[in-house]
């Protein structure tokens, strides 16, 4: 295929992550015996680090092409599958979406290799950490580049995999495998509503028929024919968005497939900075935006997507309040941070929605590693109620981790202000005000537990044991720098996207207007003046709200003047009980859809081996009785009756022999008796002929009988003569 | 060449039995080398075959035709299409690698590798045999040495297995030599527009439903297989072919391009995936002696190469992208959806239960401690002769899936010729009807 932008460059910001996964997954063992780790992270880090370089001219490369002009494609395996009207390649594109999600999939994902070569020094399977990481890379990578859904889908599925395999990575507890499960299993739900959406897609478009195909260029100009068809009454492109956003809720943790994220943080702590926060987890945002054209037809499914999105984000928060293990409090925050962004693209704002996913993939990667830091010098210390007062063995970690607060709270000017005010600004001009105030109130309850975090871990008295406080330090500088650049880019990365409304430009959504032009998001363009003052007027108060929750965590957790058992007694402390439990939904999808489908499975299993085993079993038993029968009838009836004239002609004439004696007399009866018969007989009527001859036939079948029954060879004889008859002679 | 090979693909395994009988009992490995050496050029004609099969004909290639019983018209006649070439060279490929999996047999080994070079024979005959008698032949050839198969040197309860092995499929047979008598006498004698016909219309659908029920039904057996006494691994991975093999129904009963092609590179997947699990199964089993799932734990740390190519086959039969049944998946699930709706849900959805039982299994054998009392079960890693059996299969199966036009290049003419055909009969049907 011929085309202006043709390279063959881009392949290998794919290839190369996956190159170093072979090399470090088939000799990995070898070589970190031999040559030690640094040479399994040396080509770990090195093919990501080359990656990024090649991410970075692909950036500039489309930079100097005209907005209308940005995309390059390189076409690696053609034909992939190639079937009817099926065609699909192995082919990658850039254009400026998948532009940002290389640099931040590179980039940052960059850092988390570097940091991890500190991090998981001491562990022995060090090589199988990278090589996972490698691949995890190579797959989101594949994920944002695929220029088609399939290939999407490969990477979807890959970066999956590679979440299992992380989670469960120290395999030998069998509560990280568990999560590990938990993960592949709920994320499976997902993917088989995605690819039901792909396949809604390719028929809906190949019933308009206006040609079809899974390439997204070209999907873009026939997506509106999918309004023309529909199935059981829902317009194709409706259910196509409804199935699509399945996998999302599935991939970005929304309710109600949002379960897996919080386990996931069995894995080691950057793999939950990497996939879990920064990349992986939102790829189903990526994925909404990508397929915007299919979304914005389908105002229904728009409306679904917004308000589970606002919903994950005020639910999660509150899960998020009472958590005290300090990933998991991080776990809900992203969930909540995903909801967000969630929203974003169900009101519209799909370039508000990435640009949060950037600014988040800065703070939340930073945060993660953060508190992997922590946990580091904690000794594996989870629980911050035994920490405090970390800030001054640790000012770097300290440092970063406070800044990248203070951006997740969304404080101006750092990052996270800029990108949620947007989602929440679009939200409510885009005539969603209630699904703003579930978003407004979840931006408090971000500020408290967030601040709550960074005052048990860094401030007041050590909780530590003696031992544990004793080797306090702070991380070493592989894994402090990477904290530092993240923290930067939390601070700057806001700037990219400054609202018309506080004098910017909104670079950021200028650069993503000609992917997501013809999505006919309602909340678009709204920057008029008479607006803007509602627009600060919003931004105030969610700069109020934030600052308010900070103080309530400040008065509460530093202070201390404020007990926290106000909230936890409230109501009795069943709303405490509540939140502190997660909504017990676990226990709920445990009692309801795992033991339903055991239960099916036990059902399955059970027909199989009785019904379906019965039926053959008892089909055999049949045939068998019924040849039982026929032995029975062949050797009774059939060879009985043959046996039984033999034996019965051989008896009478057996008995008839005894005739013949030889005896004078018994001749004299016999002729006698025949002359007196010829004489009687024929002068017998016609009426007595037949009661004589009936007569003479009894006597012959009762000598018959008899000498059946002393024959030589009865075959059968009736039950009752059994054992007691009289042997034959 | 041309015209020889598929009969040397045929004989060869035959002329193979026919030595091995010859040798002495006693000489075991010789046995088993002389069976190995018979199988090998087969799989050389196979790849020949798959080099020099021209993919733009749907027309039959390699013909053989010669009389046999004329009175009925009756001919040795062979000859592969498309559809049919890549079972001869699925069969082609794991002969041998079975071979090599045979290689712990230690009871009247003569036997069995005679037996087995039979049963090779056959199956390349079923698959080539283009006269329906020829093809009957074969296809009754193959049960026979199966049959003595299960039921000499298979486990316990093998003689209730052969017997029910056996008299199942033969009920099947019997079926299938009825519909071959029927189409036989009725090549002359149909009559368009008759009730025949309309039951064209409603089978498709009755066997796409009966596809996705296969689907469903198997993945909840195989995964009862978890939790369920007695956690047989191979009844897993035999529930899970039934899964699988329920793709190949619905794909074929769509009666669309992606259906077609993808129901027959499942069957192809299916073979290399399938077999490679057996094997995996049996390299566990020709170690511990029992194959309980819940028998197991920690074989990662114990076994770790063993656990990687269990992770490719487990991973392949999960349908993973990158790996050849994803295609096949795909392409029968994107058939399927535009014809029938709830069973390719049904269909979609399963893959939730296949991934379940396979990470179950996963867990429950590989992850976790090591347990203590494999210091007496002389555990050891996967061995060379293993690793021949699974690498070229694990090959196979990554190629497919980064490059399925390997196959697909092979059936397509020939599928789509053949539903060009179907649909004009079912066309002309539906003009006769009205």
């Amino acid at each position: 295929m011929e085309h202006p932008f043709e390279v063959s460059y881009l392949r290998w910001i794919v290839l190369l992550p996956l190159l170093g996964a072979v090399v470090n997954g088939i000799l990995g063992a070898t070589l970190q015996k031999r040559f030690g780790k640094n040479a399994i992270s040396l080509i770990a880090c090195s093919v990501v680090g080359v990656a990024f370089l090649c991410a970075v001219a692909a950036f500039l490369h489309i930079l100097r092409l005209g907005p209308e002009h940005r995309f390059l494609l390189d076409t690696l395996v053609a034909p992939w599958i190639h079937i009817g009207d099926l065609k699909v390649d192995i082919a990658f594109w850039v254009d400026p979406l998948s532009a940002v999600m290389i640099l931040i999939v590179t980039g940052i994902g960059g850092l988390i290799h570097v940091y991890s070569i500190g991090y998981m020094h001491d562990d022995e399977s060090y090589w199988r950490f990278f090589t996972f990481l490698n691949l995890f890379t190579a797959a989101m990578l594949t994920l944002v580049l695929g220029d088609n859904l399939l290939l999407l889908f490969v990477g979807w599925e890959g970066v999956g995999l590679c979440s299992y395999a992380l989670i469960g990575f120290w395999y030998k507890e069998h509560a990280n495998t568990t999560a590990g499960n938990k993960a592949f299993i709920v994320n499976r739900i997902g993917d088989a509503g995605f690819t039901l959406g792909i396949f809604t897609i390719f028929w809906g478009l190949n019933s308009a028929g206006h040609g079809t195909t899974p390439v997204f260029r070209e999907l873009v100009p026939v997506a509106h024919y999918l309004q023309t068809v529909s199935v059981w009454g829902i317009p194709a492109a409706t259910l196509a968005a409804l199935f699509l956003f399945i996998g999302a809720t599935g991939k970005s943790a929304q309710i109600p497939l949002y379960v897996w994220l919080p386990d996931a943080m069995a894995g080691p702590t950057p793999v939950s900075a990497l996939i879990h926060a920064a990349t992986m987890v939102t790829a189903g945002v990526y994925m909404m935006a990508r397929m915007h054209f299919v979304f914005s037809l389908a105002p229904v499914a728009m409306n679904v997507v917004a308000t589970v999105g606002a919903l994950t984000a005020i639910f999660a928060a509150t899960i998020g309040l009472a958590q005290n293990d300090i990933k998991r409090v991080l776990a809900y925050s992203t969930v909540s941070q995903l909801g967000y962004m969630v929203l974003g693209v169900g009101v519209g704002a799909y370039a508000a929605a990435i640009f949060h996913l950037l600014t988040h993939a800065f703070f939340k990667a930073c945060l993660f590693l953060g508190s992997g830091s922590v946990i580091h010098a904690m000794g594996g210390e989870q629980d911050m109620r035994k920490m405090g007062g970390l800030r001054e063995k640790m000012p770097y970690t300290f440092m970063t981790f406070f800044i990248s607060t203070l951006a997740i709270a969304g404080l101006p000017p750092l990052s996270g202000f800029f990108s949620k005010d947007e989602i929440l600004w679009k939200t409510f001009s885009g005539g969603h005000p209630f699904l703003w105030l579930l978003g407004f109130a979840g931006a408090g309850m971000t500020a408290f537990y967030m601040f709550r975090q960074v005052f048990m871990t860094f401030f007041g008295e050590s909780r530590a044991d003696h031992h544990t406080q004793h080797h306090l330090h702070e991380s070493p500088p592989v894994m402090t720098y990477p904290l530092i650049i993240l923290a930067t880019g939390a601070v700057l990365a806001g700037f990219l996207g400054v609202p018309a409304a506080l004098g910017g430009s909104n670079r950021f959504e200028q650069w993503l207007e000609p992917v997501l032009v013809g999505g006919h998001g309602h909340a678009a363009h709204v920057t008029e003046h008479a607006v803007e003052s509602l627009e600060y007027l919003l931004m105030i108060a969610s700069v109020g709200i934030a600052v308010a929750g900070i103080l309530l965590a400040y008065q509460m957790y530093y202070r201390k003047t404020l007990s926290p058992e106000v909230f936890s007694s409230a109501g009795g402390g069943a709303f405490y009980d509540l939140v502190y439990n997660k909504y017990y939904i676990d226990e709920i999808y445990q009692a309801t859809f795992v033991r339903g489908t055991l239960a099916l499975c036990w059902l399955g299993a059970n027909f199989d081996l009785y019904v379906i085993d019965y039926l053959v079993n008892g089909a055999a038993r049949l045939t068998a009785f019924i040849a039982w029968l026929n032995g029975w009838f062949d050797n009774l009836v059939i060879d009985g009756l043959v046996n039984a004239i033999a034996d019965g002609i051989f008896a009478i004439g057996n008995r008839l022999r005894q005739i013949q004696t030889g005896s004078i007399n018994v001749y004299l009866y016999v002729i006698v008796g025949a002359v007196a018969a010829a004489q009687f007989l024929p002068r017998l009527s016609s009426e007595m002929l037949m009661p004589v001859l009936i007569a003479v036939v009894i006597a012959l079948a009762v000598v018959g009988v008899l000498a059946l029954l002393s024959a030589r060879r009865p075959l059968w004889r009736p039950p009752i003569l059994r054992g007691d008859a009289p042997e034959p002679h | 060449m041309e015209h020889s090979v598929l009969s040397l693909m045929i004989f060869i395994p035959i002329a193979g039995m026919v030595a091995i009988l010859c040798l002495p009992g006693q000489a075991q490995d010789l046995v088993k080398k002389v069976a190995l050496a018979f199988t090998i050029p087969p799989l050389l004609l196979g790849i020949w075959l798959f080099l020099n099969f021209n993919r733009a004909t749907p027309e039959l290639q390699f013909v053989v035709k010669v009389p046999w019983i004329a009175a009925y018209n009756i001919e040795y006649f062979v000859g592969v299409d498309g559809i049919s070439i890549s079972m001869v060279l699925l069969t082609a490929l794991l002969c041998p690698i079975c071979i090599l999996a045979a290689w712990g047999i230690d009871r009247a080994v003569k036997g069995y590798f005679a037996l087995f070079l039979l049963l090779d024979a056959a199956m390349v005959g079923v698959f080539c045999a283009m006269d329906f008698f020829l093809f009957y032949i074969f296809w009754e050839i193959m049960l026979l040495p199966m049959y003595f198969l299960i039921g000499v040197w298979g486990g316990p309860r093998r003689e209730y297995a052969a017997i029910k092995f056996f008299l199942y499929t033969l009920f099947g047979s019997v079926l299938m030599l009825l519909a071959m008598l029927a189409l036989y006498f009725s090549v002359t004698t149909i009559d368009p527009g008759t009730g025949e016909k309309m039951h064209f219309q409603l089978a498709p659908y009755f066997l796409g439903a009966l596809g996705a029920w296969n689907i469903v039904y198997g993945a909840l057996c195989a995964l009862a297989q978890c939790f369920i006494e007695p956690k047989d691994m191979k009844k897993l991975v035999a529930y899970s072919s039934i899964s699988h093999m329920g793709y190949v129904m619905l794909g074929m009963a769509s009666f669309t391009p992606q259906g077609i092609n993808g129901a027959v590179l499942q069957m192809f997947n299916h073979g290399t995936i399938t077999a490679m699990l057996f094997l995996i199964v049996g390299v566990i089993y020709d170690r511990a002696h029992h194959r309980r799932i819940d028998g197991f734990g920690g074989l990662a740390s114990v076994m770790p190469v063993y656990t990687g190519v269990m992770a490719l086959a487990f991973f392949a039969a999960m349908g993973l992208p990158g790996l050849s049944a994803f295609i096949s998946e795909v392409l029968v699930l994107l058939g399927a959806w535009q014809r029938y709706k709830i069973p390719t849900v049904m269909g979609a959805a399963t893959v939730i239960l296949t991934a379940g039982y396979l990470l179950w299994t996963i867990q429950q054998m590989f992850l976790g401690k090591p347990r203590e009392d494999y210091a007496q079960m002389h555990l050891s890693e996967i061995n060379a002769r293993e690793l021949c059996m699974l690498i070229p299969i694990g090959v196979v199966v990554l190629i497919l899936g980064v490059y399925p036009h390997a196959v697909l290049d092979l059936l397509n003419v020939s599928l789509l010729n053949l539903n060009k055909i179907v649909l004009a009969a079912a066309q002309g049907t539906a003009v006769a009807l009205h």
